[in-house]
């Protein structure tokens, strides 16, 4: 198999899901080839770091491509796909990569399937994915298509060996007028709490109901000198300020302890926070994902744990 | 303005949820639906722009949509197209039904969901997009209409944004929070009775794709502290003392 990974460059780094996506593509190519492509104006470095997992990268350069535009890469990758026919094609399943990969597999043609969490290529072509935010696994076969295109969770194929091959330039410059002009990037808002830095946390997810309830989060923290930080649903609701959001589009945290009130365990959410020393989780239902990465967890009701547990932490208190 | 909005009437993931028999569907028993939580936003964008600037709001759903086409009409939009196909989870058919079913519609700006909140598959949008050969963004969170142009600010990793300007017509796809979506209101929905909903018969081919089979993820599981809520509390303080948290 040909596999050509798509590598992602972001605010002046590669992003560490290129990595990811040749050890992918290494562990599936068989006989064939891990290639990957890199995209963007000065990108000789990121080429050379890639060249160590790849069996060839493609260089695609041009000042044009210094922000990332997917109608820019839609035409650029499609003169390279429509020349080296690859029969997979590997994006990272980002904010950019999610975006332009759809409109890729049109104009290619071909299949695709998002935030693939397995590929197997043994016998066609059959991608693993979860649907219902994590709660059922799915397995999916390509029926037909030269080229295959699917998006990779990121964070999933961390393990791989290297390779070492070489750079070359694809020779390939944009062919079009984008009808999207990017303009500027946009900071994330800065707020009086900083819930990267917290040792306590007690978030708070879509099962905490109301924007009153809030208030019950915050005893607890302050009983047990922490902060309060919740998932997107209770951010977008305005229950809490933007910058106590964890998770992918939020922030990563690394607390010491990460309390997970009403919250599923989305994996947007898990990525930023999975890797907290001590993860307990109170859900009412058995089933949710949350408990696969917690280790500690309470099946039952946070409006009876949690005032039970302030009234316990206040007593010892005195 | 006219715009067109994607709205799709989705299971719910916080409803029960089955593997069927077969192994390859999922059993619609127990399932509970409504709008598709980010098309709601979707909606409510659309319906947000139309008393800005002009124009007509057009709702159309694929598969069976009448509750949520209903509800959409009750919302704000003013006319509602049914696309009776089931093209299940996939994703290319679904985009090809809609952009037969609007081939003699005039828009200026298609508006969807970023994603199903069954399936999670974030493509109709921008598949559509590239049927229909316009530009697009998705994950937006914020759309302002200037000449002939919308300028857009789409979600980055890590609360970053990016800002773009696209021409129209164009494609976006919403993200969660864009807007607080309102209330059916009982006006709206008796107001909604008299509005029109079509019925639109298209064909769909193939497809790419074949689900082999459906399954429950092996979940590590976390150990389970269990009691009244009271031996609850007593035995998690006790975790947190032995590990030095309190
Ligand atoms: C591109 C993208 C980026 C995203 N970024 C983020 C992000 O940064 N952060 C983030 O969090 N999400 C993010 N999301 C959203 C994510 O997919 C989920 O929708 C979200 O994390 C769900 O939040 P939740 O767990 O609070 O709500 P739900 O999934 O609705 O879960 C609520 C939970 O509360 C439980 N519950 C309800 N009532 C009670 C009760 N009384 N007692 C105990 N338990 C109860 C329920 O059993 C359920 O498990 C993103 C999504 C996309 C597509």
């Amino acid at each position: 198999m040909r596999v050509f990974a798509v590598a992602e460059i972001k605010f002046g780094e590669l992003d560490p899901v290129s990595i990811e996506l040749l050890n992918l593509a290494n562990s599936i190519k068989g006989d064939g080839t891990a290639e990957a492509v890199v995209i963007g104006n000065n990108i000789s470095n990121y080429a050379e770091e890639l060249a160590k997992y790849a069996d060839k990268v493609w260089k695609i350069e041009d000042a044009s491509l210094e922000n990332y535009n997917p109608e820019l890469y839609v035409d650029v990758l499609f003169q390279l796909f429509s020349k080296e026919k690859p029969d997979i094609v590997l994006v990272a399943n980002s904010s950019r990569g999610s975006e332009f990969a759809p409109a890729l597999a049109t104009k290619l043609n071909a299949p695709v399937i998002t935030d693939i969490v397995g590929l197997d290529t043994s016998n066609g072509i059959k991608a693993t994915r979860y649907i219902f935010q994590g709660k059922l696994l799915v397995d999916i076969l390509v029926k037909d298509g030269e080229t295959s295109v699917f998006t990779v969770r990121q964070g999933v194929f961390k393990e791989g060996s290297e390779v070492g091959g070489e750079v070359v330039d694809a020779g390939i410059k944009p062919s079009i007028t984008p009808k999207r002009e990017f303009s500027q990037i946009i900071e994330p808002e800065v707020g009086e709490v900083d819930i990267s830095q917290a040792d306590i946390i007690v978030s708070v997810g879509r099962g905490i109901e109301d924007a009153s309830n809030i208030e019950l989060a915050e005893e607890l923290a302050d009983a047990l000198g922490g902060v309060v930080a919740g998932s997107r649903p209770v951010i977008d609701s305005g229950w809490l300020p933007k910058d106590r959001q964890v998770g992918i589009s939020g922030k990563t945290v690394k607390p010491k302890l990460y309390l997970a009130l009403g919250i599923s365990g989305a994996f947007q959410h898990i990525m930023g926070m999975k890797d907290s020393e001590l993860i307990i989780a109170v859900n009412k239902d058995p089933e949710a994902p949350i408990f696969g990465v917690a280790q500690y967890g309470i099946v039952g009701d946070i409006f009876e744990i949690v005032p039970a547990l302030v009234d316990k932490l206040r007593e010892i208190k005195g | 303005m006219n715009i067109i909005v994607l709205a799709k009437h989705a299971a719910d993931p916080e409803s029960e949820i089955r593997v069927s028999q077969d192994g390859k569907s999922v059993d619609e028993r127990g399932l509970v639906f409504d709008i598709n939580d980010w098309d709601r936003y979707a909606v409510e964008e659309a319906i947000r722009l139309k008393e800005e600037h002009g124009g007509e709001v057009v709702v159309v759903g694929v598969g069976q949509t009448e509750d949520t086409l209903r509800k959409c009409l009750a919302m704000g939009a003013d006319r509602a197209i049914k696309v009776p196909v089931e093209p299940g989870m996939d994703s290319y058919q679904t985009a090809m039904a809609v952009k037969e079913a609007i081939s003699g519609e005039k828009f200026d700006l298609i508006l969807a969901g970023l994603m199903s909140q069954d399936y999670n598959n974030a493509l109709v949008g921008v598949l559509l997009a590239g049927m229909l050969d316009i530009p697009f963004a998705t994950a937006v969170t914020s759309i302002k209409v200037e000449d002939g142009r919308v300028r857009i600010i789409r979600e980055l990793e890590g609360g970053f944004g990016e800002e773009n300007v696209l021409s129209l017509p164009a494609l976006l796809t919403v993200q969660s929070g864009i807007n607080e979506p309102r209330y059916v209101s009982i006006m709206g929905i008796k107001r909604a009775k008299s509005k029109e909903l079509k019925e639109v018969s298209v064909s769909v081919e193939g497809g790419y794709t074949e689900i082999d089979r459906i399954y429950t993820p092996p979940v590590k599981k976390a150990e389970l502290i269990e009691g009244s809520p009271e031996e609850v509390a007593e035995k998690l303080i006790q975790i947190l003392k032995d590990r030095g948290l309190i």
